[in-house]
């Protein structure tokens, strides 16, 4: 097992392979390098969501494509969007290159965080998910 | 699920194997897009061998084999090669083969791994009482060597035919390769020079790291099928399945060059007359997205207005150019170079022109 099946202990998790990280009073939402492993070699971000707009959780907020497939980008909570990160504009490789840092994708300020946090997957529990989902 | 003779070889390089036409191929070994560059800069080693092979033998096997296609195999010499498409009645395709002219009563038919059952059936049909017919796919490995270092790996690979100097393009050949009996093709899918090799099932392992060890010197790549297909489509050669199919006929796909109408009789000429009589009703064509997204097979082709007129049948980022790129059908009206047109990307309207093809041309 290499480096696509690295998980990073410091942040949470969705079954989609979405992550998500507490940074003050921010969330930044990246995807796993299990998902980037998955895709291959990322050529577009296409982040459709606004800053300023609320976003829900479960609800798509871009789409990730790689040379062979497209896959959606689902939000980890539901809150208020603060920042997204352009440098995937003109760079969408830095998803393959850094997916737990350079990668991020938006950050989040979330507003139902107590309710929803439940729902999010720690580090182990998402290993556990990656594992039975390998065949 | 089926299995090719390279299986191993595929799961010791670490490739990822997806379900392909009842086998399970090799998408991707190290990434599409370095495997790509292999290709396009180096050279790269296909497992192809899910293709169908079918043999024809006897007296009429040339006239019968030329009744079945569009283009004309009475017109090339044996030892020559020629790419066509196989219609039915309506004149749409209901395949696009290579077909190898051994002799006028030794030809070899090679179909898409998708259509085997469909084109085994029409062919066998065909032959009954007339000639020999046998489908030789299960005993029969395909392997691509494609590149600018292409020919180099084969001479490397003590090829007992120097294809440089003795084969011309789609010319093919018997002759050895490392020891392993083969038949050498100088054909591909890919743009660039190279070979298609045709081996015993069996001896298709040592054929394999033949290649694969004279190429090192080379910086060969195994390359999977995701690289086949964006190499393919720079290329702008049709895939059956996305491109073409029983619904389109090869006058609209930009394939009248393989249609000989003036050949005495074949499956879906009188229909193939009518069309070209009635003239073209649309028009595929190549395209560059101008905005940011990525077309797809399947997406909607919209007018400046908005309306849909056509349809994407293949897309993808394009490796060699760094541009997305796409093939469709468009009205006639839109066909001409320069006209812009959008992409239905997933409910977003993204602006695209349409081009040159091939997208990309190696330098001879």
């Amino acid at each position: 097992m290499g480096a696509a099946t690295e998980i990073k202990d410091d942040r949470k998790y969705t079954k989609e392979h979405e992550w998500a990280l507490t940074e003050g009073d921010e969330i930044l939402v990246g995807i796993t390098a299990f998902a980037v492993d998955q895709l291959g070699d990322v050529t577009l971000v296409g982040i459709d969501a606004k800053v300023g707009a609320t976003l829900e959780a479960g609800k798509t907020f871009g789409t990730i494509e790689s040379v062979k497939t497209l896959s959606d980008l689902f939000a980890p909570v539901t809150g208020v969007v603060t920042r997204i990160n352009t440098a995937l504009e003109a760079q969408p490789e830095l998803v393959n290159e850094d997916p737990w840092k350079k990668g991020w994708m938006i950050a989040i300020r979330p507003t139902k965080l107590a309710a929803e946090q439940g729902g999010l997957l720690d580090a182990s529990a998402y290993k556990g998910h990656l594992e039975a989902s390998a065949h | 699920m089926l299995k090719t003779s390279l299986y191993d070889e595929h799961v010791a390089l670490g490739a990822r194997l997806v379900p392909f036409a009842g086998f399970e191929m090799p998408v991707q070994y190290k990434g599409i897009v370095e495997e790509h560059r292999a290709v396009r800069e180096r050279v790269g080693l296909f497992d192809v061998s899910h293709m169908g092979e079918l043999e024809l033998e006897g007296p009429g096997a040339l006239e019968l084999v030329s009744s079945l296609i569009t283009n004309d195999p009475t017109r090339i010499a044996d030892g020559q090669a020629l790419y066509t498409c196989c219609c039915n009645e309506q004149g749409t395709i209901l395949d696009d083969l290579i077909v190898y002219r051994r002799s006028p009563e030794r030809m070899l038919v090679v179909c898409n791994a998708s259509n085997r059952e469909k084109i085994v059936t029409h062919f066998a049909r065909a032959a009954e009482g007339r000639v020999k017919f046998r489908d030789a796919s299960d005993d029969t490995a395909l392997l691509a060597l494609q590149g600018p270092r292409a020919l180099e790996t084969l001479a490397a690979a003590r090829s007992s035919v120097d294809v440089a100097k003795e084969l011309k393009s789609f010319r093919f050949t018997d002759g050895e390769v490392g020891g392993t009996s083969c038949t050498i093709a100088r054909t591909g899918y890919t743009g660039e020079d190279g070979v298609e090799l045709f081996c015993p099932w069996t001896a298709a392992p040592a054929l394999f790291h033949a290649l694969m060890s004279a190429g090192k010197a080379f910086g060969i790549e195994p390359v999977g099928l995701g690289a086949r297909d964006t190499l393919r489509l720079e290329a702008r050669l049709a895939l059956y399945g996305n491109d073409i199919d029983e619904t389109t006929n090869p006058l609209e796909a930009g394939l009248g060059w393989v249609v000989k109408l003036e050949k005495p009789s074949f499956v879906g000429k009188d229909a193939l007359v009518r069309i070209k009589a009635e003239g073209p009703k649309r028009a595929f064509v190549g395209f560059e997205m101008r905005g940011r997204g990525i077309a797809r097979h399947g997406y909607p082709l919209l007018d400046a207005s908005g309306a849909t007129v056509g349809v994407c049948t293949s897309g993808s980022p394009s490796p060699t150019l760094g541009k997305n790129i796409g093939l469709g059908y468009v009205p006639v009206a839109l066909s001409k170079l320069g006209t812009t047109i959008q992409v239905d990307c997933r409910g977003k309207a993204i602006e695209a022109v349409v081009v040159e093809t091939p997208f990309y041309k190696r330098k001879r």
